[in-house]
Order: C-alpha cells, then structure tokens, then sequence
C-alpha cells in the first residue's frame, strides 16, 4: 500500500483514484482481509490509454512493455510490465522438474505471442534454464472470428500451418525437447508426430481451459512419457502452477497462485464477500500484490472449486477452472 | 446409476467426464454416460481405414445371416451393457431404460424396438431397395452384372459418422443397414438416448462381429461436429437450427423436420370421414415423434368439418401411465419444454397470416374437447396435449412440425396441389384421380409417397427415403473389362 499510493511511488491510476476515493489504503489497508475496501477491480479499468498513467512512478525511466489480454472483440484490457513477467516465471521454472524439463535444453513455443505476455515470458523461461527458445506464432483473434464466421474448414486449414512449422522446426532442431503449447495444439501436433519419437521430454501446457478427461487423454495418449505441466495463468495475475496429479484427484487439475505476489479466492457468485467452503464451487477471484501492479479483487470470467492447501503450496488453490457458467453467452474459445 | 462407456472401435473406455442423464419424471439421477473430449475423437478416428478392412474381409452373406442374428438379440437377448463393471440389459430393462429417459411409454418402445428388428431381420430386402435390386455380391466384389451391363461401385468413406436424436428409437432403422453395407459405424448418440445404439451394437458383436468396426461416442455437440468432420459420409438429426450447418455439406445427410402430410384428393372430398382413423393413426402414433407423423391435413373441401372430426377424436389420446399398452402420448423429459411450446403456439393462433386483412387468425379446434390447457400433468410427467388447428394456407401454424401429436387443417384449390406443400417427407394421397395422382409423382417436394389410403407412418423395408444410404456411402464408377 506504501509503494502504490506513495506520491513518489504510486502510478497515476491509483493516485487519482485514492484522491476521488477519499481515503487513505496506506492506513486503512492493514490485511488482505481489507482488500474489501476497494470495492472490487473493474475490468474496464484496463481498457484503453493512457497506459502509462499504470506505470508506478517509482519506476520511470525504465524501460516498458505492454502485454493484452482479451481483444476478440473491442478494446483489449492492457497491463504493462517492466520485470514481473521474468520474476513470475523463474519463480514458475523452479516448479519444473528438471529430469522432463533439462536445464540447457532448447524449447519450442507454439502459440499466441504477438501483444500477449507468453512471446516474451515463454522465451525468458527458456534462457532461464539455460535453453533458447524457437516459436511459432498463433493468432487466437482470427481464430475466433473464423469460428464466429462458421469457416471450420480455414480454422482446420489455419492449424495445419501453424503445425507444418511446428514440425519442421522440430525436424530441424534435435536439442528441442521442451514444448510450449495450448491444448488443442497439442492435440494437433500428436496427431501428426510422436512427441517422444521428436524427442520432447517436457510440455508445459496453457492458454485455454483444460478438463480433468483432457488432463487424462493428455498424460495417458498423447505424452508417451513426457511429463505434462498444465498451468493457470494469465497477463493480470501471472502463472500457477499445477499440483502433481495423485490417483485421489481423479485428474482434476488442481492449481496454486504464485502467493504472496498473487492470490486467488473462489467466491459465491451471487455474494461476492462470501468464500466458498472448500470443495465448493463459485467464481474466480484474482489478486495482484506486486510493486508493478496492483489488482485487488478481480473477478475472472472463470469459476473453478476451492482447494485445500497442500504441502507444496501452503495457501488455497483452485481445482478444474473452467468458464464461468453464470454469463448468458459463452466465450468462444478458438483452437489456441 | 447405471453406466454407458464410450466404445473406442468397441473398447470400453470410462472418461472422467461423466453426464447424467434424469428420469423424467422424479429428474433425479438416472444414468452416467461417459463423455468423449474431441481429441480423443479425432485420434481414434485416424484408424477408420483399419476398420473398414475388417468389415470388407467378412463376405456378404456372412454379414447378412450376422444381422438376423443381431436382430433376434436386439429383441430378445440379455445383452452387455458396461462390461467394465459387468451391468447387463435385459429386454425389458431396455423398455424402461428408454422409457425413463425419453418418457416414451413402453408400449411405444416396442414398437420401434420391434421397428429396428424389422430393418436388421430383411435387410436384404431392405438393401435391395437401397440398391434397385443389385445382387449382394457386389459388396464382396465391388463389381457387378445387371442385364449383362458390368457396374461397379466404391466406397465414398471409409465410415459412416451419425449424429443421433432422442426423440424416437426408430430413427436408428435408418443407419441400421451400413454395417451389411461394409461401413464401420462412429456413433453420437442422443444425450436422452444412448441406449438404443448401444444396444444394437452389443446385438451386433453378440451376434459375433469384430468390435473394432463400431464407435460409441456420447459427446456434446462440438463432438457431434467433430464426428461428421473427420468421417467422409455422415447422417444427421436434428431441428432446422442444429442441422443448419450441415445443409450445403454433401458429405453429411440432414435429417431435419418431416413435414409430413396427409391430402384427400377432390375425388375423396366428401368421404372424408372413412379416413379419419388413418388421419388419427397418421398424427398420433408414437407420440407424434416421428417425422413421419403427420403435421397437417390438405383438404380441398370441408375443412371446417374434417377439423373438428379430427379434433374430437384426437382429443381422446389422453395421458397413460408408461406400462399401460394403450398409451401413446409420451410426456417431455424436460418438464418446463411442454409450457413454452404451447405458449407459442398460443401466441401464433392470434396471428394473422401474410395474406393481411383477408388471413384469418387460426383455431385450436380441440380445445373445446379437451378442456381449456394444452399442457397436462399425469402420473409425474408432463405433456402437450393433442391439437388440431384449422388454418389458412398462409398462416404460420400452417405448415410446423411439434414433438408431440399435432396437426394443422388447411382447405385449398385443388389446382394449388402440390405445389403449395412445400418439402414434405412423406405425403399420403388419397385420392382416385389418376391426374391429380400424377400431379405429386411429379412433385420434386415429396420424397416419400403414399398414393391411397396408406398412413404416413407405415414404412416399407424396399422403399427407402429421406435419402439413400446406399448411395450416399458408395458411388457408381464407368467400368470396362478386356475379355
């Protein structure tokens, strides 16, 4: 609270919005628990410029990258980033067991780069370990108007391309052996090629929603013993990582956020200030506590179960995020 | 609560994505059917080549004496069910299984139980009017001899993919002959009723078929796409709006509303009343669930009268308990579908057709025989009770289909028959008049015709219609042999 509502170190957003609101977070806000106070995070809020009023003056001077999120339609929501997207994912590399996921190993990303956050983060997971990262870009956008448009043959005939290169960079590069990918790409690319036979040892998996029968038909048919890292994440909170599955889970896919920088809450639909019991069902609910970006309280077009901590992560977690049933039309969510 | 597996070319699999389908009538958990994600789909089926070499293998005949096999365990067998947990079916488990999800009484299910048994027990009849009387052989040799020209066919797929409905068991008469046809079979069935296919194939394998040569996928419906997607030929049911898609496709077979009919000719006009029972059996029989049910009546004279005959009649169809062998009426295994249905069509009868000032609103002629509500509750289920509309040609309730017995009344010039039906299924002409006859052999609308006093339900093995599954899973090729 010091840091974003600090004149010297706030960004203008909150600034302002501290002087409309009238009061004071760096005394009022003591807890998470008083979180509540600002009466949730709007997502128009993130829509549309100036972006910079979102870059904290204790940062000025160096240097800005902006990574969209949404933008099917309309205006995208926007979040600028100066180094959390290489904090979040060394933090995330640290998850990755290093017998699927080789330090020095080469990766290859299939997928949406373009504005997102993944054309830098996924490489910068890369160079972490000590690899270099090919891509192939994805862009999700168009997908989804050809499925709006009824074109399920380009959507078929657009897969293929972005597979062709997928395998080509992969017959051309032997020390590939860690994979970035969506679901339905992977899908894609076993259809086509035995990952264990292009030497893939490690796919870490994102993007779109995945099911506890996809998470299954994932590790059991398409991996052929590589290992499947499936995440949670996006552009506003940063990346959580997944639980090892047990035979108790049933192959629901269970996540933690990467706390204390992000937290998530699964809360009643219909009473936003009530967290569901454990087990119980109800809307996602993220929290962003980092020094670039401060996001308390955004409800996420997702719903998911609470989940009990674990001795790996010691904070509550969430099992089988997938669309939030409540809104009346569906999201189309495209082959990426 | 029992369990249906997917059937991975006949491979059990339990997914983890389970959906339940209700009873009807208490809506509690009935049945867990296992549902398939599209990517397991799509990877089974790149193996639809090694399928159909397995059925290719098998002659002809072989398949054939196997599907009068298939059809007396169909009818009378304890079959699998789940054989990962060891669940069998009894014919009569199968009766109420159908009965609970669909809430078709069971004398209903009989019928179209007895229906499917008839397609699989003379399915060489049945083939020989797919193919015009083609000798079987030709499946073994894909070459044949008619009147000492050669013909020669092949295969346009190497499966037949089928996007099933709930609404009446009968419908799976239509694909029932592929697997004699050599055609490996990628089944969605429909989400209220997955047990007839199922059933069908377990009599097939019963009978001693490979198993690699059926799918079995309850899936939602971006699966059903996926299905008709990736197998060259597919069949699909369904209403105008789920079945749009698939329209401009050649690959897939749309089976949408019938729009079925029964016409008496100007000749017949006013013996109208020796066809009421036929009319009657037309709209009613299974429910009114068909698309060969009949959805209206064109008459050239009387259609006041004939409306009100029909209405008092068919007002007499009331709800019955599920075993009663007199029921006909199923109620909706969605209890809140009855009330939006019959407000619509409430809304509709005050409307005034396109014609404008002369179009008069349309009328509910049962009502006065039935009581005031169109929806009825009995016995825990609810139904729409038969109607009959009397309408002008142009009105809206003129020319609709509803699952649930209902037909419009419409008098007409006889000179505007038929060329203001409009698409219809199966049309029942009674009349005498070998010109008026002519008239609808002519029609290009109909595709089935019943010329006399034939009901629009009553099918006959060697005629096929709403397409020709011989023809849409293979193809004539110009064939010559140096002697």
């Amino acid at each position: 609270m010091q840091w974003h509502f600090s004149p010297e170190t706030g960004c203008p957003f909150w600034l302002e919005w501290q002087q409309r609101a009238g009061w004071d977070p760096r005394t009022e806000v003591q807890s998470y628990a008083d979180l509540h106070k600002f009466g949730g995070f709007q997502d128009e809020w993130l829509r549309g410029g100036p972006v910079r009023r979102w870059v904290p003056k204790g940062y000025q001077g160096r240097p800005v990258s902006v990574f969209e999120t949404g933008g099917s339609t309309g205006v995208p929501k926007s979040r600028v980033n100066i180094d959390d997207f290489r904090i979040d994912y060394e933090q995330f590399s640290r998850t990755l067991p290093d017998a699927y996921f080789p330090k020095g190993a080469d990766w290859l990303e299939i997928g949406p780069s373009g504005p997102r956050r993944l054309r830098l983060a996924i490489e910068h997971l890369a160079q972490h370990r000590g690899g270099i990262c090919f891509m192939v870009d994805l862009d999700p956008r168009w997908v989804i108007k050809l499925i709006k448009m009824g074109e399920m043959t380009m959507v078929e005939a657009y897969k293929r391309h972005v597979i062709d290169q997928a395998l080509t960079l992969l017959k051309a590069h032997p020390n590939i052996q860690c994979l970035f990918t969506t679901p339905k790409l992977l899908e894609a690319l076993c259809e086509r090629v035995s990952l264990k036979k292009m030497g893939i040892t490690g796919v870490f998996c994102g993007g779109t929603e995945m099911t506890p029968q996809f998470h299954r038909f994932a590790v059991e048919e398409l991996m052929e013993g590589a290992y499947f890292a499936p995440t949670y994440g996006n552009t506003l909170m940063g990346l959580a990582a997944h639980k090892e599955p047990e035979p108790e889970d049933d192959w629901a896919i269970i996540y933690y956020p990467p706390a204390p920088r992000a937290g998530i809450e699964v809360v009643d639909p219909t009473d936003g200030s009530r967290i569901v019991e454990y087990g119980e069902t109800g809307r996602v609910r993220l929290t962003t506590l980092t020094k670039e970006f401060f996001m308390p309280q955004f409800l996420e077009r997702d719903e998911a179960e609470r989940e009990r901590p674990c001795v790996k992560y010691p904070w509550d977690g969430v099992r089988n995020v997938r669309p939030f049933s409540g809104f009346a039309t569906s999201v189309v969510e495209g082959v990426y | 609560m029992v369990h249906l597996p997917i059937l991975r070319w006949g491979v059990p699999y339990k997914s983890v994505d389970i959906a339940t389908v209700p009873d009807f009538r208490t809506r509690a958990p009935y049945a867990a059917l296992s549902q398939a994600n599209i990517g397991l789909i799509r990877r089974d089926l790149r193996r639809q080549a090694d399928a159909r070499a397995r059925l290719t293998a098998i002659p002809v005949a072989e398949l054939v004496r196997l599907a009068g096999e298939a059809a007396e365990h169909f009818l009378h067998a304890t079959l699998p069910l789940d054989s990962l947990s060891g669940t069998t079916q009894t014919p009569q488990d199968y009766v109420a299984q159908v009965s609970a999800t669909t809430g078709m009484p069971w004398a209903n299910v009989r019928r179209n139980m007895a229906k499917v048994h008839g397609v699989l027990s003379q399915v060489e009849e049945v083939i020989a009017g797919l193919t015009r009387g083609l000798d079987l052989s030709v499946m073994d040799s894909g070459v044949s001899r008619t009147d000492g020209r050669m013909l020669s066919f092949f295969p346009r797929t190497d499966a037949l993919g089928v996007v099933l409905p709930s609404n009446s068991p009968g419908v799976h008469s239509l694909w029932a002959p592929a697997t004699v046809l050599k055609m490996p079979l990628v089944l969605k069935p429909g989400s209220a009723e997955p047990w007839t296919p199922y059933r069908m194939i377990q009599a097939w394998l019963h009978a001693g078929l490979p198993h690699d040569v059926f799918c079995y996928y309850p899936t939602d419906h971006a699966g059903g796409h996926e299905i008709l997607r990736q197998c060259g030929r597919g069949m699909v049911f369904g209403d105008v709006a789920s079945t749009k898609r698939w329209q401009s496709d050649p690959r897939v077979e749309v089976h949408g509303p019938g729009y079925s009919k029964v016409i008496i000719g100007p000749d017949m006009a006013d013996d109208w009343e020796a066809h009421l029972d036929l009319i009657v059996e037309s709209i009613a029989s299974n429910g009114g669930r068909s698309c060969v049910n009949a959805s209206s009546v064109w008459v050239t004279r009387h259609g006041d009268r004939i409306a009100e005959a029909l209405g008092e009649r068919i007002a007499r169809v009331v709800p019955r308990a599920a075993d009663d062998p007199d029921a006909v009426l199923a109620p909706f295994a969605d209890p809140a579908v009855p009330t939006r249905v019959s407000a619509m069509i409430d809304a509709e009868l005050n409307a005034i057709g396109p014609d404008g000032p002369t179009g008069r609103p349309a009328r509910d002629v049962t009502a006065a025989y039935r009581g005031a509500s169109r929806v009825a509750e009995h016995a825990g289920g609810t139904y729409l009770l038969p109607t009959i509309v009397r309408c002008d040609r142009s009105h809206s309730l003129a020319n609709r289909e509803f699952l649930f017995p209902y037909a419009s009344v419409v008098e007409v010039d006889a000179a505007d028959l038929p060329s203001c039906l409009g698409p219809t299924l199966v049309a029942t002409v009674i009349t005498a008049d070998r010109a008026f006859a002519e008239r609808f052999v002519a029609s290009p609308h109909v595709d089935r015709l019943n010329l006399g006093a034939i009901s629009t339900t009553k099918i006959g093995w060697d005629q096929p219609h709403e397409g020709n599954l011989f023809e849409h899973l293979y193809a004539r090729r110009a064939i010559q042999r140096l002697a």
